[in-house]
């Protein structure tokens, strides 16, 4: 099969052509070593069908990015039957600039000239003869929105790939137009694919290449020593760069015809021309100045994103509870009870989530019933199925409708040009951290879920700050994390008749973040050190997000995260449902029974690990079901209260009623083992910290770049978690313990500190 | 007169004369289009001063101050 590749600069609408081309044959993976989707797809238009491979979106062919590596490598090494560039017609220079560069490359190439639609409607023209024949390429004028151009573009991209094509450049008539040349030749000589891409890159220097062709890179070092240009010296990157674009601002001046006959030559016209180009030149700019204003932008921004939780996890949509009926919307008494809200009407996420449970929740009763109807059918096969296997499954998969909401809304803000503004507001103050302004955005998603954050990370550019984020996103506490907090503060608050749980609960928040800042500093000063990435990068007009873009791009995290599901998520919840209901010598254990599982024992033998938390040895009886509830916790953060609650069966003595909530069962443990409040609080800090949610931890693995990082992390939360818990025990406990840990801390960053002085002398020296 | 892109004032415009810096982020201006030769108009601050919003080659650009302090401009009237 033919293969295609799309490359062109973000924003110029290549994942829309993409779309257009290959509509439902497209699917998503990662380039090999990096976390860079790789959108592959056929198209089927032609006598033969077309393998499609979209390049990630580059403004260059340097060797500084990961993305600009994957397409160079890509289009050298794979070697494309042909390369699609889209050009964004309303910004030509820019976009024709990595036209010069592909240019070079020995590949049949096609310009598939988009936005065309933008221009007719502005009244304005291009003269795409004319950039034909400057370019020496087909040039197709295309809407990848309106879907207009695609076939046509296809078909001329085939006819291209037919034909051998031998790279040229725009550097002919620059100062180092014979460098270039005498270098070609030698790599010619010496049998070098890509002669003239290759010449190119040498003269600048570039460091992926020199290492590579060593003979011909001492050329240019030759030629360096006779050559002095008056304002760059020998910076030969430098000179190309600007050779190319001073080429494409003579070259391509005429070839955009602006509507200036309506304005001029209409008088009785003009005013309302005027008006509307400025409106259309404007409206972007308008939408700009209020929401990245000096004072509102940040108050704007926080209004957005209260909104978009509101709309996902509130079960008081727009607080319309206080308007309506109590049984309005309870549905009581049918099987939709409380779907649509309890009191007050729940935001569509809840309702979406709601809707699920039911589906779900039917659909265990069903294959109940259908074992049980079934002569002979051993109880732990029913409970295999119905718990280990369905609710465990079940328990995961009910994030789905929260998590795609959640990343629905920022979608739609990255789409539509508006996150790339919210970085530019907030850069200036997470700098301090060693972080851009871009990774505020996953982290303020950890506290909804922990999943589309990880996710949400791509946007980052850097691989040390795509690391730190994903490492401290747990500690933003999520959506499922909340119950453990009010069930332990509730009851911290009935038992001691003391404080407010509220202020128990925020106070937690708070400490989550506090871990968060700690621990990036910490990462940006020893293990991850490197200057913060540059904020060069373009501010994208704002425009309205496209829905069937949305509805792909939505449909591809639903899949990913349903695979994981039934995989590794799948296989963890029965392994740790096997270890709960039964005992070394393989008998089944009921649910209330757990006490004598191998996880009990397990429980027991791990208590020790635990004592330095204030959960462990100096414990009563049962004081191993907090580290239980800890390792059942990884399932799914829901099931710590709900294994309370197991577990305050099995203890007995203690009569359980239906309405239990979590703040029972916390008491009854409470009152089982006699654990103190600051090892209580300690305990919350343990799981909000320690490693989280399987389908976190899955996606922690897909999203780091690799294998060796991923462990670290996983032992970066097991240390951060068992050391902020024991500070907490211990100055819970006897408050004097607090110097010992302020002294300690001093010690650790005086020793940071001297020791990168150290290292920055070495460097200097 | 020149002056540094980082000193210039809102709405203020120039011709950029020379880029300094090396490395990454000097190629990274380049290929963002910020080469000698090109008008550049400051747009916008962020709230917090930095970093800033610049139109160049007819769309719109951010960079920090630091970067900016890399780019060396002839003010324009």
């Amino acid at each position: 099969m033919k293969r295609f590749a799309l490359a062109g600069n973000p924003n110029c609408g290549k994942t829309s052509l993409f779309n257009l081309l290959t509509g439902s044959t497209a699917h998503v993976g990662n380039w090999p070593g990096v976390t860079v989707d790789k959108k592959e797809g056929t198209y089927k238009k032609l006598a033969e069908p077309i393998h499609i491979i979209d390049l990630p979106g580059i403004y260059s062919l340097s060797p500084y990015t990961p993305e600009e590596v994957i397409s160079r490598n890509y289009i050298l090494e794979e070697k494309p039957d042909c390369v699609i560039n889209i050009v964004d017609a309303t910004n030509l220079e820019r976009n024709l600039y990595l036209t010069t560069q592909l240019l070079e490359i020995d590949v049949p190439l096609v310009v598939a000239l988009n936005m065309m639609d933008v221009i007719t409607k502005k009244g304005d023209k291009i003269d795409v003869a004319q950039i034909e024949k400057k370019l020496g390429v087909p040039v197709v004028s295309i809407s990848a929105l309106k879907g207009t151009g695609g076939d046509e573009l296809m078909k001329r991209a085939f006819e291209a790939s037919k034909a051998v094509r031998k790279g040229t450049t725009v550097l002919n008539n620059s100062s180092l137009a014979h460098l270039i040349g005498d270098v070609k030749i030698a790599l010619e000589y010496e049998n070098v694919e890509n002669p003239l891409f290759h010449a190119v890159k040498l003269a600048e220097n570039d460091e992926l290449e020199v290492k590579d062709h060593v003979k011909a890179s001492q050329m240019v070092e030759d030629f360096k020593k006779t050559f002095k240009d008056d304002t760059f010296g020998t910076d030969f990157e430098a000179i190309v760069a600007d050779e190319r674009y001073k080429y494409l601002s003579k070259e391509f001046k005429n070839v955009y015809i602006k509507n200036e006959s309506n304005r001029e030559n209409k008088p009785n016209k003009k005013q309302k021309n005027v008006n509307m180009t400025s409106m259309n030149m404007s409206k972007s700019d308008k939408i700009d100045r209020v929401l990245t204003h000096k004072i509102w932008g940040i108050p704007i921004f926080l209004v957005i994103l209260f909104f978009i939780f509101h709309l996902t996890f509130s079960s008081n949509f727009l607080f319309l509870g206080a308007f309506i009926k109590d049984d309005w919307v309870s549905f009581a008494g049918t099987p939709f009870e409380g779907v649509f809200g309890e009191g007050a009407i729940n935001s569509p996420g809840v309702v979406l989530q709601n809707l699920l449970t039911l589906l779900t929740d039917t659909l265990t009763q069903w294959v109940g019933n259908g074992l049980d109807s079934i002569k002979g059918c051993p109880e732990w096969v029913h409970g295999f199925i119905c718990d280990g296997i369905l609710s465990g499954l079940f328990a995961v998969l009910s994030f789905l409708p929260q998590i795609l909401v959640l990343f629905l809304f920022f979608s739609i803000l990255e789409d539509s040009g508006y996150m790339a503004r919210v970085a530019f507001i907030l850069d200036r103050a997470f700098r301090k951290f060693g972080l851009s302004g871009r990774a505020f955005m996953p982290m303020i998603m950890g506290f909804g879920c922990s999943v589309p954050a990880m996710i949400n990370t791509r946007t980052l550019a850097d691989d040390n700050e795509r690391t730190a984020t994903v490492r401290v996103i747990p500690y933003f506490s999520c959506g499922a994390k909340l119950p453990i907090l009010t069930a332990v503060a509730g009851a911290i608050v009935a038992n001691a008749k003391i404080g407010n749980a509220d202020i128990i609960t925020y106070s937690m928040y708070v400490l989550g973040m506090v871990v968060a800042v700690i621990s990036i500093l910490l990462m940006r000063n020893t293990t991850m050190k490197g200057e913060v990435p540059p904020f060069i990068m373009e501010l994208p007009a704002y425009h309205a997000p496209q829905f069937k873009n949305l509805m792909l791009h939505l449909w591809d995290k639903a899949k990913h995260f349903i695979k994981k599901a039934f995989t590794i998520i799948l296989a963890s919840t029965i392994v740790i449902w096997f270890l709960s209901h039964f005992t070394w010598s393989w008998k089944f254990l009921a649910d209330e029974e757990m006490d004598q599982s191998i996880l009990a024992s397990i429980g027991q033998l791990l208590q020790p690990i635990f004592t330095p938390l204030g959960f462990g040895s100096q414990l009563k009886q049962w004081g191993w079901v907090f580290g239980v509830a800890a390792i059942i916790g990884l399932i799914a953060k829901e099931n710590v209260i709900s294994c309370f609650g197991t577990l305050a069966a099995c203890i007995g003595g203690f009569a359980l009623t239906q309405d239990d909530t979590g703040i029972t069962y916390v008491q009854a443990m409470i009152a089982a083992t006699g654990i103190t409040i600051p090892a209580l609080i300690s305990f919350i800090a343990f799981n909000m910290t320690t490693i989280p949610c399987f389908a976190a931890v899955a996606t922690a693995r897909a999203e780091l770049s690799s294998k060796k990082k991923f462990n670290w992390t996983l032992l970066f939360w097991i240390a951060t978690s068992y050391i902020v818990a024991t500070t907490i025990y211990l100055i819970g406990s006897w408050w004097w313990t607090a110097f010992i840990f302020v002294a300690i801390i001093a010690i650790v960053i005086t020793f940071i500190v001297i020791n990168n002085k150290k290292e920055k002398a070495r460097a200097y020296q | 007169m020149q002056k540094k892109l980082s000193q210039f004032s809102l709405n203020e415009k120039g011709v950029i004369k020379s880029i300094s810096g090396e490395g990454r982020v000097r190629r990274r201006l380049f290929d963002m289009g910020v080469t000698p030769g090109a008008e550049v108009i400051l747009r916008k601050k962020a709230p917090l001063g930095d970093p800033m919003e610049i139109t160049i080659r007819g769309y719109e650009l951010s960079l920090r101050k630091v970067e900016a302090e890399l780019v060396l401009m002839e003010v324009k009237e």
